[in-house]
């Protein structure tokens, strides 16, 4: 009578483990498809733009006051449907402008040149060859992609806000409430987001695959270069070559692919 | 027994509420709904897998599609027997919406029946009808 | 033994209910923040981190600080604290559960909180604070369960208890330091990119714990049967004495190191904290607060007839508690916020429905601490609670 109960309830629990194992191995065997047919596969579209490691040029002595930046950061925000919110806390920016001042906080001083000191810099998502928020993200929901370009996974994100704290550039917003009321005009060709999910310049990785430059790019009338910085043969790359150029912060080590030709 | 009137209360309380969705819905059962298929997905004959798979798998197709757009750029999706796809739920017109343009006859149908609310559509816009949708 | 919580005087169930209401006030508006987003709340996109990831912070270390009683029982042999290393331990599960509320109350999308056990990254700071957390969480639980139901049965603890009481005295230390590596790693937040900004963390932690473990002990003398005793709260004292003490000096370490190099990025934290920036101080009235509460803690600790009259300890404890509280709960996250990457200054202040979550999530915490303790308190007024837990470890 003393252990009938124990040895009942073992014998219980190895049975419940008997006819448990069979359908967690059945699980694991199948993998997700039906194995009778031919295998499906998965490719590039063929008129993808494609690059080793994607970079931007920015030339700022084509730009003149606050409003040559707006067309280029309408075409952005237009297209990827970012809303414009009203309360100012939960503003939700992917491209924006700024002044000399605040965009280049590790070189800015007193008696910068005119030109430089009241002109507007356009201010993104930096795709950085280390990007603190990839390391950060617990999910992998953020993630830097094989050709250099830093995703969001709208779909994983968990919304902590990880990568805002670690971005040592302020480029990412967070969706503080339901964006859609705020888009003016939806796009019907991109998704909107959702609340609760982090999202940036995502260096329009829908248009590239089909063969398309960014919309800042077609929009700047010039002024934005996107290319390879790899290829030594590249546009960019002959910018680079030919003209001063900075970046933001570069003392932090984290690699911005975003350059300015001052 | 000890506490009779309370543990018998109880057990009618407790039963009353757990068999709750049964007698609630007390003649109100309905035959499983048969989606309508668009013009263009009748005229397309198969989908990405056939119907029967379809119908019980398109949420992992769904899912392993997602991952591999957003995460390795692959868009083009080509099936065992030499159809391609573009892999997409809601963009273009060769997207899963740019075929079954109807949500409500098609995706809801079965979706309102089987009490599932994907929240694939809090972002992706589901495709606007003749009438104005309600947007959430 | 939970049964020990189910049999109370009316003052103890008036207590509960009255932490069950607040709760469930604080539930309803959270389904509020579910429905509407994180909006409800004054963070922005500037100051993404607000309230909840404070308190959060700050709790990580009163969690922490239950190894201050746990560590000199079990490595230094101090039999004296053997009688409330059980309530150190008690007051760690409740911190950290409520640590683990705040973090979900704080996610965007807290129903794909599971992502982060689908897809580990451990080369992600977070991913190591679910582990630290949870694992801490589990190992107090079973601890002091097992620890609990040896003493009501007169008996030595299982030999297993043991290596986890060990472990947990390693891991204490372990949890907290996790927490301020979420912080201290980050390029872009100067004000956070400390060194010191672990040990910092750890002498706060290890002083408010204490704190808030001596005001619960002389509650427990005044409310029940059973008392914790003269000796330990006076060890604790001491040790909250050096705690405050090396994080006040801490505190100035970081301000010598800000203001004598004059480097603007670094002095801008402070400034804002302590003096306002380009017009904006709502917080330079709390902190000036919280260092004058440290220091006169300080003072009133240090001076031995403060520290032995137990009135005056109480106070203290109080002060010491709050100071330390908004030094962690308030300064530290703005701190890091403000000025943004590009220098600009957004200020944060809590909104009323973020400022209830957080009552309510203060109210689970307590709700499960009351238990907790009215069980260890039930089983020490049941043996006589005389002894130390065990003779013989």
């Amino acid at each position: 009578m003393g252990n009938s109960r124990r040895s009942f309830l073992k014998v219980a629990g190895i049975t419940a483990l008997g006819i448990g194992t069979k359908p967690v191995l059945d699980v694991f065997a199948s993998s997700g498809g039906n194995g009778a047919e031919p295998k499906s596969e998965v490719s590039q579209n063929e008129e993808s733009l494609t690059a080793k490691r994607w970079g931007m040029v920015i030339d700022t002595r084509k730009f003149h006051s606050a409003e040559d930046l707006d067309p280029i950061i309408e075409a952005c925000h237009k297209i990827h449907n970012v809303p414009e919110l009203t309360e100012p806390r939960h503003k939700i920016m992917w491209l924006w402008g700024d002044e000399y001042k605040h965009v280049f906080t590790h070189r800015e001083h007193e008696l910068i040149n005119d030109r430089i000191k009241h002109l507007p810099f356009l201010v993104l998502c930096n795709h950085c060859e280390k990007p603190a928020c990839v390391r950060a993200c617990p999910t992998k929901a953020t993630f830097k992609r094989d050709d250099g370009i830093v995703l969001m996974d709208f779909h994983r994100c968990i919304g902590c806000r990880f990568c805002m704290a670690a971005c040592p550039y302020g480029s990412r917003s967070f969706n503080f409430r339901d964006p859609r009321p705020f888009i003016k005009e939806e796009n019907k060709e991109f998704p909107t987001r959702m609340k609760g999910v982090v999202e940036k310049c995502n260096f329009c990785a829908e248009r590239l695959a089909v063969g398309k430059m960014p919309a800042c790019v077609e929009a700047s009338n010039g002024a934005i270069t996107v290319g390879d910085l790899d290829d030594s043969e590249s546009e960019v790359r002959e910018l680079l070559r030919t003209n001063y150029t900075i970046r933001r912060k570069p003392d932090l080590g984290a690699g911005p692919s975003v350059y300015y030709i001052v | 027994m000890y506490d009779k009137n309370k543990i018998v209360t109880g057990l009618v309380i407790f039963v009353a509420i757990v068999t709750f969705p049964f007698w609630y819905n007390l003649g109100k059962a309905i035959p499983a709904p048969e989606p309508k298929l668009s013009e263009k997905a009748k005229a397309a004959k198969e989908c990405v897998v056939p119907k029967v798979d379809m119908k019980s798998e398109h949420m992992q197709i769904l899912d392993l599609w997602r991952d591999t757009v957003v995460r390795d750029a692959n868009r083009v999706y080509k099936t065992g027997k030499g159809k391609t796809f573009n892999m997409s739920l809601s963009t273009g017109e060769d997207s899963c919406t740019g075929c079954h343009d109807n949500k409500a006859e098609f995706c809801d149908k079965c979706h309102n029946y089987a009490s599932v609310d994907p929240y694939c559509w809090d972002c992706h816009i589901a495709p606007k009808e003749k009438k104005p949708e309600e947007n959430k | 033994m939970l049964e020990l919580a189910l049999k109370g005087d009316k003052k103890y169930w008036g207590w509960v209910i009255a932490l069950l209401a607040v709760i469930g006030v604080a539930f309803a508006v959270y389904l509020k923040q579910l429905d509407f987003g994180l909006g409800i709340t004054g963070m922005s996109r500037d100051v993404s981190w607000g309230f909840y990831i404070a308190q959060f912070t700050f709790l990580v270390g009163v969690a922490a600080g239950g190894v201050m009683v746990v560590l000199p029982r079990y490595l230094h042999d101090y039999k004296a604290f053997g009688r409330i290393t059980i309530l150190g331990e008690f007051l760690a599960i409740a911190a950290v559960v409520m640590c683990l509320l705040f973090i979900i109350a704080d996610l965007g999308q807290p129903m794909r909180a599971f992502n982060v056990i689908l897809y580990p990254t451990p080369g992600s700071v977070l991913f190591w604070d679910m582990i630290v957390l949870n694992g801490y969480l589990l190992l107090n639980i079973v601890i002091g369960w097992n620890v609990l139901e040896a003493e009501r049965n007169n008996i030595h603890y299982a030999k297993w208890v043991k290596p986890l009481i060990i472990t947990s005295i390693i891991w204490a230390p372990a949890i907290h330091t996790v927490t301020a590596f979420l912080y201290c790693g980050l390029p872009g937040r100067g004000f956070w990119m400390t060194a010191i900004l672990a040990p910092r963390f750890l002498a706060s932690a290890f002083a408010a714990g204490p704190a808030l473990l001596i005001l619960l002990c002389l509650i427990i003398r005044k409310v029940t049967k059973f008392d914790p005793g003269k000796e330990q709260i006076q060890s604790l004292a001491k040790i909250v004495t050096y705690a405050i003490i090396i994080n006040v000096f801490f505190l100035l370490c970081e301000v010598f190191v800000v203001f004598y190099s004059r480097i603007p990025s670094h002095m801008s934290h402070m400034q804002y904290l302590f003096a306002g920036l380009h017009g904006h101080g709502a917080l330079v009235p709390w902190m000036w607060t919280s260092m004058t509460l440290m220091a006169t803690s300080i003072v009133l600790l240090v001076i031995p007839a403060a520290r032995k009259n137990e009135s005056i300890l109480a106070f203290t404890c109080v002060i010491l508690f709050i100071g330390t509280w908004i030094d962690k709960g308030m300064g530290m996250i703005s701190g890091g916020f403000v000025p943004n990457p590009l220098h600009h200054v957004t200020e944060y202040m809590p909104t009323l429905p973020e400022i209830l979550i957080t009552l309510g999530v203060y109210a689970t915490g307590l709700l499960i601490l009351t238990i907790l303790f009215k069980v260890a308190v039930g089983v020490k007024e049941e043996v006589g609670g005389l002894k130390d837990s065990c003779e013989s470890c």
